[in-house]
């Protein structure tokens, strides 16, 4: 099976442009604070419906807080956990990864049972058990994520390994009498970029949802911090009547996971067609609201491919 | 010179869940003594699945040996200091069959060539790029390839390369694993007269592992047959290629080609297969496809002894 040249997925490219500039010109692009409310101006529906107001084209929150301005807003935070996230759990995984495969053995075993540990976590019982332990933070929701992430890394980065060990070019270096440390750092890993390059792009959608988890269930970013979970669940009991206040970041979510999905299918057919699917289907146990954005990214991209 | 005292190598073979002991041993090469002297040329031939690339890799210390041992100037390996080690790791390097697979794609040809310089070689950054330069030199390619990545280059190329990377610590032995099997005909012919005038010029030494009897015959000045892990005959080159002594050299020689297409030739066909390595047949590891079988063939494991000058094999007809 060929694989099939998928042009470069504009749409997925203009939303992720979009939201790399609403997170850095947030100060600029939003209208109003993100944090402060007037009550008087509380549940405003979206400038389209009767009753809106063109101050607040999303219309506001129970609080008063500008949906539009939140929305912004809170792509920063949503682009910086999934950055940070992926940072520490790509650079963990990565190195375990390579350390796994390529020493094999006994070495290759042990962190193996640990990521397979690592996998089966179950996300809801982390969060259950953050909230036991600590307060919501910043750094908190980041480690929880990476903990969650770090054994995907690993076990890719892993395979990739094994695959990369078997080249001549390894065995000719063991020859030329340089170390395990040199050889994989000098050719392995620049062998493995690629790869990481995918897999790093098709995590920051499920980081985004996990954090969105997270910040829904009272353990991720603390309000009043305009994260999109914490808007959704804020919302959540006005759904009947103020709808608006949960949908608009559910959208910005699916766009913004849609998005980098497609992008990273573009981003491995391009790089590495040989690389399979990575890891299991985002398993999302939060809100009904953001479901959508759970099935396969393979599904999705599948469909929009067809001509 | 370098010795190989009775090497083996038995792989273990395990079931489909690798769980508990293993099933059996994959004697890959089993018991071979051999020797290569410095400025010589050692042909290991023999087919697929004869143990000549475990061989090699045993010589290149990729693999440790499961029995025997390895002597380099008269010290045995497992003796081996660091300094020692570093020390072999120069003097044997190596050139692989496939050179899109030793070559690492994402180096530049500079780095590919100098790794094997030892790192506090004493050369500055610019004696190891001068050195480079000369080896690129050596093998035919212009200084400035040092700055191009391998796909810029063909196969031939790439084995000019290899063998470049080769030769930068002033080795005395290099082993070639089929050094000529990936390439085009076309080529082969360049590659094998480059390594030949190298030879003359540096006073290399090789073991040349092939199972292609023409490029094998072009370089070896001494020829070593294996056949089932084992060594079935030695000798100088042109007096096995003129007169094979054991049976299984005979049938060998005669699938090669003629040097002349209207030559006679005759053909031994060989019935059966190339016995189980895990389980190879009792006495005379050839005998159920010998067409000289006797009945100690089948019971009595063949000595392998000296039974002309410089001669040695191993059957029961000497």
């Amino acid at each position: 099976m060929s694989p099939r040249r998928r042009r470069l997925p504009w749409f997925a490219g203009l939303v992720l442009a979009a939201l790399v500039v609403a997170a850095v010109f947030a100060p600029y692009l939003a209208p109003h604070s993100p944090t402060e409310g007037d009550l008087i101006k509380k549940s405003i529906p979206p400038i389209w419906m009767e009753g809106g107001n063109p101050e607040h084209p999303l219309g506001t929150d129970r609080f008063g807080r500008d949906v539009l301005s939140r929305i912004i807003w809170g792509s920063r935070i949503s682009l910086v956990v999934s950055l940070v996230a992926i940072g520490v759990a790509g650079t963990l995984g990565t190195l375990l990864g390579l350390v796994s495969g390529y020493r094999g053995g006994r070495t290759d075993a042990v962190l193996m049972r640990l990521t397979d540990i690592g996998l089966s976590l179950p996300t809801i019982l982390i969060a259950v058990v953050m909230v036991a332990v600590s307060e919501p933070s910043f750094r908190n929701v980041v480690l929880v994520i990476a903990l969650l992430l770090w054994p995907r890394f690993a076990r890719q980065v892993r395979g990739e390994t094994l695959a990369i060990k078997e080249h001549d070019f390894v065995a000719l270096a063991v020859v030329a009498g340089r170390s395990s440390a040199w050889i994989i750092r000098r050719h392995i890993f620049p062998n493995v970029v690629p790869t990481l390059l995918v897999i790093s792009t098709l995590q920051v959608g499920y980081v985004i949802l996990l954090e969105g988890t997270l910040s829904f269930l009272g353990v991720g970013v603390p309000p009043p911090n305009p994260a999109w979970g914490l808007m959704i669940a804020d919302g959540r009991g006005f759904l009947a009547t103020a709808w608006w206040m949960s949908l608009f970041p559910g959208l910005a979510m699916l766009l913004t996971v849609l998005a980098v999905n497609l992008m990273g299918d573009w981003l491995r057919d391009h790089l590495d067609p040989r690389l399979r699917q990575v890891g299991p289907q985002v398993e999302l146990l939060g809100p009904a609201v953001t479901q959508p954005e759970s099935t396969p990214a393979r599904g999705i991209a599948a469909a929009s491919g067809e001509p | 010179m370098l010795q190989g005292v009775g090497l083996k190598k038995y792989f273990p073979a395990t079931r489909g869940l690798a769980v508990g002991r293993p099933r059996g041993w994959i004697k890959a090469v089993d018991g071979v003594s051999v020797q290569v002297a410095e400025g010589e040329t050692l042909g290991i031939v023999g087919e697929s699945g004869s143990g000549k690339t475990t061989l090699a890799k045993l010589f290149l210390l990729l693999e440790r040996p499961t029995a025997g041992s390895l002597r380099f100037d008269g010290k045995a390996i497992e003796a081996f200091g660091r300094d020692d080690l570093a020390a072999y790791r120069r003097a044997v390097q190596a050139v692989f069959q496939d050179p899109y697979s030793s070559l690492n794609p994402r180096m530049r040809v500079e780095h590919i060539v100098a790794e094997p310089l030892p790192r506090d070689n004493g050369l500055s950054r610019a004696g190891v790029r001068d050195r480079v330069g000369e080896v690129l030199q050596l093998v035919g390619l212009r200084r400035d390839s040092a700055a191009l990545y391998p796909h810029e280059f063909s196969g031939g190329q790439r084995q000019r390369i290899a063998i470049a990377r080769a030769l930068v610590t002033y080795p005395k032995f290099i082993v070639l694993d089929e050094p000529v099997s990936a390439l085009d005909v076309s080529i082969r012919a360049q590659i094998l007269n480059l390594l030949k005038g190298l030879q003359e010029r540096l006073g290399l030494a090789y073991v040349m592992i092939s199972h292609d009897l023409a490029a094998a015959r072009y370089l070896a000045t001494r020829l070593a047959v294996m056949y089932a892990g084992q060594l079935v005959e030695t000798g100088e080159c042109d007096a096995v290629y003129a007169r094979p002594l054991h049976p299984y050299t005979q049938a060998l020689l005669s699938a090669a080609l003629p040097l002349h297409p209207s030559a006679r030739r005759q053909r031994i066909v060989l019935t059966g297969e190339v016995p189980n390595p895990m389980n190879p047949p009792a006495g005379c590891r050839f005998h159920p496809r010998c067409p000289h079988a006797m009945p100690q063939c089948r019971t009595a494991e063949p000595v392998f002894k000296e039974v002309e000058r410089g001669r040695f094999t191993a059957c029961h007809l000497y």
